[in-house]
């Protein structure tokens, strides 16, 4: 009995040590994180999280302007549910705790607006061209849409219920190529991973993908990839009921019309509207 | 007055547990488009993704079979060095996200991985973006079950019959075709229905290593998510019902027919 409560004294005396020495720590050094603190509790405004669902082909640039945009906005932290477009306007109408939208297309984006959850129009912030992506070296020697179509040519799209999926096709319908796809895959990123490790010689999938890709891949221009209609119209907009509907609105704004939005998205090669 | 307390906790307790697998499929239910259901399910693509699914789970489990049951007894009866790391490698993968499974079947016989460049140059055999590939795909993510069930019951089937059976002059092969496999058979047969279930079911590791190719790797989970990614909730629902009636079917006649040690209901 004396033993243990010798024990549970001399544990107190080690966390009161403990507790004592970090303190004088904190205060001892982390003068600048102080003052922070001062600073962030005078502005008087309560910490505040935003959630922003966006298409997957998104994450990068909107990661790094999430984290530019909480450098500017003390206590605004910009959460994010990155998704398929499609899956995410179905969360967002089924009701999911959203506080702005993001699609990679407008007909996914018109799913939302036709259910009632878009506050306001949607605004096109960003444009995504086609691209057709080959092993670095581009060994296939690839120059345009006609070579998909050669025979041994293993070529991989984007299945037609996703938005690259049908503009692969209206680009191929429209230059007149008539393409034997090996595989139909879900998602761009699955394009470039087939592509990437060598199971498919092409496929056809966005910029901003083959850019991701990194080294492994290469691009080759598209025909009339630069016709807007066959080009993925990002589109933004806050939902109905935002949690935080200032903080919402500034972050629309900002994705929309700053310069420094403008320039990230740039150097992620999504061109502008 | 404290063990009914304790009891009151337990019946709480296994009533969520049982609401856990209830309410979601409730939810299928009631959002499911029964007038529109036929429409949805005779449609070719529906049909097709139906037998594919039906074809390779079938196979998947045919091979988990093959050489799971073999795997299995070496397990469970030979000893040898490093067996403990090829148990847990037996689990992989359980613990691998599907996609990642497909990606490292990409690396492994995919037309550039390890032993695909091989399959490829001598035998002329991609396995990617065919039926097999997605056969194969869904046994790598079944084996588990099998291997796992078949171990444990090969390990807890009475040796001394074994040995009675030697004394008596039977071979190895007799021993094992007459003694050890029917006194394991009702968890074989568990295993083999978990593997068929789990092969039914899988999505991740099928399209990242056979693709989607309608009517050879469009087995039912990647139609019903194309079909989400399209907006056709009804359809996916329709499906995914199809897909729960086959199994909830299959599985209910199995428990009490064939897989009779399993449920060992008092």
């Amino acid at each position: 009995m004396t033993g243990r409560v010798r024990t549970a004294t001399a544990a107190a005396a080690v966390v009161l040590v403990l507790a004592a020495v970090s303190a004088t720590s904190a205060c001892g050094h982390d003068h600048q994180a102080s003052a922070r603190k001062t600073a962030s509790t005078n502005a008087a405004k309560p910490a505040v999280t935003i959630d922003v669902f966006a298409a997957s082909s998104l994450t990068e640039a909107f990661t790094e302007l999430g984290r530019m945009f909480e450098a500017s906005r003390r206590g605004v932290t910009v959460r994010f549910n990155f998704g398929g477009s499609s899956a995410l306007a179905q969360q967002v109408n089924d009701g999911a705790p959203a506080d702005v939208f993001a699609s990679a297309d407008a007909t996914t984006m018109a799913k939302v607006v036709d259910a009632g959850h878009a506050k306001g129009a949607p605004s096109v912030f960003a444009r995504n061209r086609l691209s057709i992506v080959v092993a670095a070296g581009n060994p296939k020697a690839v120059e345009g849409l006609a070579d998909l179509a050669k025979p041994g040519m293993v070529v991989v799209l984007c299945a037609p219920e996703v938005p690259c999926g049908s503009l692969a096709n209206a680009t191929l319908a429209n230059a007149g190529v008539k393409v034997q796809p090996k595989s139909l895959e879900a998602n761009v990123k699955a394009v470039v991973t087939k592509v990437a490790l060598g199971e498919a010689d092409a496929g056809i999938v966005y910029e901003t993908d083959v850019k991701a890709g990194g080294p492994k891949v290469a691009g080759v221009a598209v025909e009339g990839a630069d016709d807007p209609s066959r080009q993925a119209a990002y589109a933004i907009v806050q939902v109905v009921g935002a949690a935080h509907p200032d903080e919402a609105r500034q972050w629309v704004d900002y994705v929309t019309s700053s310069s420094e939005a403008r320039s990230v998205l740039a150097g992620f090669g999504l061109g502008s509207p | 007055m404290r063990t009914r307390a304790g009891s009151a906790v337990v019946i709480v307790a296994a009533a969520v547990g049982g609401l856990v697998f209830v309410v979601p499929v409730a939810g299928l239910v009631w959002r499911a488009p029964w007038w529109g259901l036929w429409a949805s399910l005779s449609s070719s693509a529906a049909r097709e993704a139906l037998r594919l699914s039906v074809v390779c789970s079938l196979w998947a489990t045919a091979v988990c079979v093959m050489v799971g049951l073999p795997l299995a007894w070496v397990l469970a009866r030979v000893p040898f060095p490093g067996r403990r790391l090829v148990r847990a490698l037996v689990l992989v993968p359980l613990v691998l996200p599907p996609v990642v499974g497909g990606v490292a079947l990409l690396l492994a016989f995919g037309r550039r991985g390890l032993a695909g460049v091989y399959l490829d140059r001598w035998f002329g055999i991609t396995l990617p973006f065919t039926t097999a590939g997605s056969a194969l795909a869904e046994a790598f993510v079944a084996l588990p079950f099998l291997v796992l069930t078949a171990e444990s019951a090969f390990r807890s089937a009475d040796r001394r019959l074994e040995e009675a059976a030697r004394t008596l002059g039977a071979g190895p092969w007799t021993v094992f075709r007459r003694v050890t496999l029917p006194l394991a058979a009702p968890a074989l047969g568990a295993g083999a229905v978990l593997a068929w279930a789990r092969a039914l079911g899988e999505f991740g590791a099928t399209i990242t290593f056979a693709g989607n190719s309608p009517g050879r790797t469009t087995t039912i989970p990647i139609q019903v998510y194309l079909l989400l990614e399209s907006g056709d909730v009804s359809g996916a629902i329709a499906l995914s019902l199809v897909l729960l009636g086959v199994a909830v079917a299959v599985l209910a006649v199995l428990r009490d027919r064939w897989v009779g040690g399993w449920s060992s209901s008092p």
